[in-house]
Order: C-alpha cells, then sequence, then structure tokens
C-alpha cells in the first residue's frame, strides 16, 4: 500500500520498522526531517542463497536515518524495467533490485542496479562473485553504493564494529558487521575487557584487559590473534587511543601515581609522560587530522572534556555545562564532541558543536545509562551502549538523534562499543 | 540474532561462532572466507581483494588467573560516593594488614580499588585508582614499604554485589586488600 510520504514525514509518534527475516530484527526508532523513499525490490533468487540480500540492503539504509524503506512485492532483476509509474505511484524516489544467483563453483552471483524513479534515470550497478559466508559483507556492499549515488557521502555498512560482551563471568571480545550481526570472537576471558580500539588501518585493536589481574593494555591483531602487552606497567594501564598515523597510541597510566595521559610506541616502546597534574586525567582520543588530543578530567574540580595540542602544551577546556562529562568521541571532520553527560542521575549522550565556540551541548537520547560513544567514519552516525529494561545493548544514533536503531543481540550485555575505519 | 542461518556458513565460519566457550590461547586462527573473488573485468578487484585479510577474526582465550585471599583478616575497604578517604571505621583494617606487611617484609599485597556501576568505564577506572593509592598510602603511614604494595584498579568491572540499589553500590565502592606474590 503506497504511504503518502508527506503523511509520514509529518508524523511525530516514533514507529518500529521490523524488516522481513527474524534473522536480523533491526529495531529503528524515530522519524527523520528528510528520508528519501526507496523501493528495494526481493532480489531473484535470493530465498535460496541463504541471505535476505534486499532486507540486509533496506535495513542498513533506513538505520542511516537518510533513507525510508518503501514496501513492495515487485518480482524484478537488475535487467527489468522499472514501470515508472507504478514506482511513483507508490512514492518511491528510488529503486534497486538485483539478483543472487548460484555459480557452479558455489560462490554467488551477486548483481544489482539503482534506478532514480524520479528522473526514471538509470545510477548504475554492479556484480560481483561472493561466497556464501560473504554474501551479508557483499549486501552491505551494495547500501553502501546505494548511499554513496544518493547522498554523495561514502556509505559506513561495510565497516565493522568491536564491541565486548558480559555473560555471568565469561568476557567477550567480538568482531561484527556494523548491524551487529555476523559477530566473531577476537577473545575470550575470564576478565573483564574494556576500550577496545581500532588501529587506523582496521587491522588490529587495542584495549584493556584485566586478565592479570590488573588492567593491562595490550594491541591484538584480529586477523591472526597475535597480540602483544604494549603496556603493562606498575599500577593501572588503559585507555588506549591510536594515532592517525597508528605509530603511537595515548594512553593512562598511574605507574608514576594518579592517573596520567602517556604516549607509548605501538609495540610498547618509549612511554614519555604528556599530561603533569595532580588530578584525573585519562579518555584521551585524537581529533582525525592529529592535531588534537581530547581527553577527560576532573583537574577543575569535576570531570570535564580537555583538549591540548597533540605535539603538547596547555589544555583548553571543551565542555562547560553540567557537573560530569565523559568519554569523548571526536567527529572525522572535528566540528562535533560525542561524550556522556550527567544530569541528575542520568547518563545521556551528547554533542557539542565544536565550529561553534560557546555553543550549547545538545542531548541525543533519553535514557539514563549512555556509555562509551563512537563515530562511524563517515561521522554520520554513533554507536554507544546503554541499557534497556536492565540490559546493556548497542544502538546507533543520528547526530541529531532523531533515528535510532538497536543492534541485536542474544542473552549477553553488550558494551564497549567502538566503530571501525572504512576499508574494510 | 537467534536463527543464524549456520547451515549456510562455511565449516570454518561455524567453528568460530562456535569458539565463544572453549577455544584456547595457542588454537590455530580461524578464517571465514572471503567474497574476494569478483567477476572478471570488475574493477572492485584490487578493493575486494584487500578486503578479504580485514575480514578474518582469529578467536584468543584469556581465561584463567585466581587471587589467593589473606586468611582471616578484614580485607575490603569502603568508601561514600565520588570519595576516596579511607574513613577512620576502617583504620583497625587497614592497620591489621599493615602489620601484616612490616612484619612479614617479604610479603606483597595488591590493593585493587572498586566503583559502583554508575558512570564511564575508564573515569570509573581512574577512581577505583585513587581509591587503592589512598590505602596504599595509609599502609605505608603505617610502616608498609612501597615495594610491598601496588595499587590497581576494577573500576565498575567487578562488582562484589549485583543491583541497582544504594546498598548494593555502597557495597561496590570498595577497595580489596589482595595477597600477590
Amino acid at each position: 500500500m503506497p504511504i503518502d510520504r508527506r503523511v509520514f514525514c509529518a508524523a511525530t509518534a516514533a514507529f518500529l520498522a521490523a524488516p522481513v527475516r527474524a534473522q536480523f530484527k533491526v529495531e529503528i526508532s524515530g522519524v527523520g526531517a528528510t528520508q528519501l523513499p526507496i523501493a528495494i525490490a526481493r532480489f531473484r533468487d535470493e530465498d535460496r542463497s541463504g541471505q535476505s540480500p534486499s532486507a540486509i540492503i533496506r535495513a542498513d539504509l533506513e538505520r542511516s536515518g537518510a533513507f525510508r524503506g518503501v514496501d513492495n512485492a515487485a518480482a524484478m532483476d537488475e535487467s527489468s524495467s522499472p514501470v515508472w509509474g507504478e514506482w511513483r505511484g507508490r512514492a518511491a524516489d528510488a529503486l534497486v533490485a538485483g539478483s543472487a544467483s548460484r555459480l557452479a563453483d558455489g560462490r554467488f552471483d551477486l548483481r544489482f542496479k539503482l534506478w532514480d524513479v524520479v528522473k526514471g534515470a538509470d545510477l548504475g550497478g554492479q556484480s560481483n562473485a561472493v561466497e556464501a559466508a560473504e554474501l551479508r559483507l557483499g549486501a552491505h556492499r551494495i547500501a553502501d553504493f546505494v548511499y554513496e549515488k544518493l547522498t554523495g557521502e561514502k556509505g559506513v555498512f561495510s565497516t565493522r564494529i568491536a564491541y565486548v560482551t558480559r555473560a555471568g563471568s565469561r568476557h567477550t571480545l567480538r568482531v561484527a558487521d556494523a548491524d551487529g550481526v555476523n559477530d566473531q570472537v577476537a577473545l575470550n576471558s575470564g576478565q573483564p575487557i574494556i576500550s577496545p580500539a581500532w588501529s587506523p588501518n582496521g587491522k588490529e585493536l587495542a584495549y584493556v584487559s584485566f586478565e592479570k589481574q590488573k588492567a593491562v593494555v595490550y594491541v591484538h591483531t584480529v586477523a591472526t590473534g597475535e597480540r602483544r602487552a604494549i603496556a603493562d606497567f606498575r599500577g593501572s594501564n588503559s585507555a588506549p587511543a591510536w594515532s592517525t598515523d597508528g605509530q603511537t597510541l595515548a594512553v593512562t597510566l598511574s605507574r608514576d601515581g594518579g592517573s596520567q595521559l602517556f604516549f607509548i610506541g605501538r609495540n610498547g616502546e618509549n612511554p614519555r609522560r604528556i599530561t603533569t597534574s595532580q588530578a584525573i586525567d585519562t579518555e584521551s582520543e585524537f581529533s582525525a587530522d592529529g592535531r588534537w588530543l581530547y581527553f577527560t578530567s576532573d583537574r577543575g574540580g569535576s570531570p570535564q572534556i580537555y583538549r591540548m595540542a597533540a605535539g603538547g602544551g596547555n589544555a583548553e577546556r571543551v565542555t562547560f555545562a553540567g557537573s560530569y562529562n565523559i568519554s569523548p568521541a571526536v567527529s572525522p571532520d572535528g566540528r562535533s564532541l560525542a561524550y556522556v553527560s550527567r544530569n541528575g542521575n542520568a547518563f545521556r549522550l551528547a554533542t557539542l558543536d565544536l565550529s561553534a565556540p560557546g555553543s550549547q551541548p545538545a542531548m541525543l537520547t533519553d535514557t539514563a545509562d549512555d556509555e562509551h560513544p563512537s563515530f562511524a567514519p563517515n561521522g554520520r552516525l554513533l554507536i554507544y551502549a546503554t541499557k534497556v529494561q536492565g540490559r546493556s545493548v548497542l544502538m546507533t544514533t543520528t547526530l541529531d538523534g532523531k533515528i535510532k536503531a538497536r543492534l541485536p543481540s542474544a542473552t549477553a550485555d553488550l558494551r564497549e562499543p567502538v566503530w571501525g575505519p572504512f576499508g574494510r | 540474532m537467534t536463527s543464524t542461518p549456520r547451515y549456510l556458513l562455511t565449516l570454518v565460519a561455524v567453528a568460530a561462532l562456535s569458539a565463544c566457550s572453549s577455544v584456547k590461547l595457542d588454537d590455530a586462527p580461524v578464517e571465514s572466507r572471503t567474497g574476494a573473488a569478483v567477476v572478471p573485468g570488475n574493477q572492485n578487484a584490487a578493493r575486494d581483494a584487500a578486503a578479504s585479510s580485514q575480514t578474518r577474526v582469529a578467536p584468543v582465550d584469556a581465561s584463567g588467573g585466581s587471587m589467593a585471599g589473606l586468611g582471616n583478616i578484614p580485607r575490603v575497604v569502603y568508601f561514600d560516593f565520588d570519595s576516596y578517604v579511607v574513613k577512620d571505621e576502617f583504620r583497625p583494617v587497614v592497620e591489621a594488614n599493615a602489620k601484616v606487611l612490616t612484619t612479614n617484609p617479604n610479603r606483597k599485597m595488591a590493593v585493587q580499588g572498586h566503583t559502583d556501576e554508575r558512570g564511564g568505564s575508564e573515569y570509573n577506572l581512574a577512581l577505583g585508582q585513587r581509591r587503592a593509592e589512598a590505602v596504599v598510602k595509609s599502609l605505608t603511614l603505617m610502616g608498609a614499604r612501597p615495594t610491598q604494595l601496588e595499587a590497581t584498579s576494577f573500576g565498575k568491572e567487578r562488582p562484589a554485589v549485583q543491583g541497582e540499589s544504594e546498598e548494593a553500590w555502597a557495597r561496590n565502592r570498595r577497595a580489596e586488600l589482595m595477597a600477590a606474590q
């Protein structure tokens, strides 16, 4: 049934979109101001592929906040000629159709085409042979193609995320597709794991593991499982953050007393102290241009976010509203700071416009236990952890807070999410 | 994600998924194979080939590790909200442990600071560190040597009790004095 786009956009109540397959129950809530209506036809032969590329693509695009899926039951593929009047009647501005045919060698020929329904124009397509196990990745890449063609910006659907699950005393560092599906174990431990951080090339994860009964920073090559402790000094070693060239990490060490920031080489060489305060200095993060180091400090009496030139120098305070602002994440363009702000008993995800000094923070959620925001590499989405009915879950949100999606999870608590770079 | 279609994954991918419970540190890396290959002539071949190496995730197991206690000596100091002051009521706890250390110069102790569950993991780790360092300072003022002591923190990661009540939080804002090698 056609949906009138104006009516849809005017609606203010939250809605739930539950795309077709139970295998990735995507809960998306909220209504964006401008969502392009796009129809994704079921791919020919997708029922026999074991995946549902059309549903994966639709869920990806809807989670971005820039698109709204248009229901349809069209039987077509990339070689079909769309009947424009029919799609315009359904208020679809764009259309994707494709196929997933099994090849003789067991792989799948994943093909698609994208059309601009308004102009009646072919916007291109691709054909890729993929292993069955990579069909999801293939579908994410199609969503990236569509996103980039229609918004002019790179999509992040084929990137990866890392996060930690906790089930009883079992702590597991996992790597999954950006939609939270297809998770794989990177590290199993009987002790906590926190603060994973992707290296700029997406091949390594730095994190804090307590497996030695204290906080130690490791760097872990994801593809091989090879890992090394890079900061295992007396006291606690934590909060790793990669420099933009991947050669140096900022870490928090207590070896000199207190929690202070240090730089250390990627193999643990040459640790050098970069803050000297009587306060807590921790949770550093480099800006994408490498110029700034943002961090949390309670040097002013309450935890606030500060920044200093990455080459050294005086720190300047960045957050002012409220008495508890922690966990800074800087957008790739350097214009936006995401962090967690306490308001009463609620810890909420906030953003601050760094390009407009003195501007007020914007609160993105109405939940009470938000933690650990991390930007998608295109800067258009944030992933964070929060609590829903006592369970820790992962959410993505657009920067205006209007479109949120809960990533799927089984029974475990999901925490400490971090979004990987482009280039998978 | 209860109905992941495992029957469609390759054997190695299944192995990777089922590794959650019992993979040892030295297990061979597991690779979930790869959509690198591309129809001939496709200009994305290079990108896709580069992609395959980043699709692998090899599981590692870091289970194990335990901590011996200190017999019958009380070994927990509790703290007020947002405070790292060792209160007078816990002076006997610190004294008893300081006595163990001063009379046994070869003994070592790890002081582990903890916080309640509210707030961020890293900031809480630093707050727990501060509590542990406050207890270490008290122990050294009572005669223990700094070389016998290491202050560490678990932040909010290892609560003594579960729950979202003030009572539970109060039980979790603590420093534990543990025997160490």
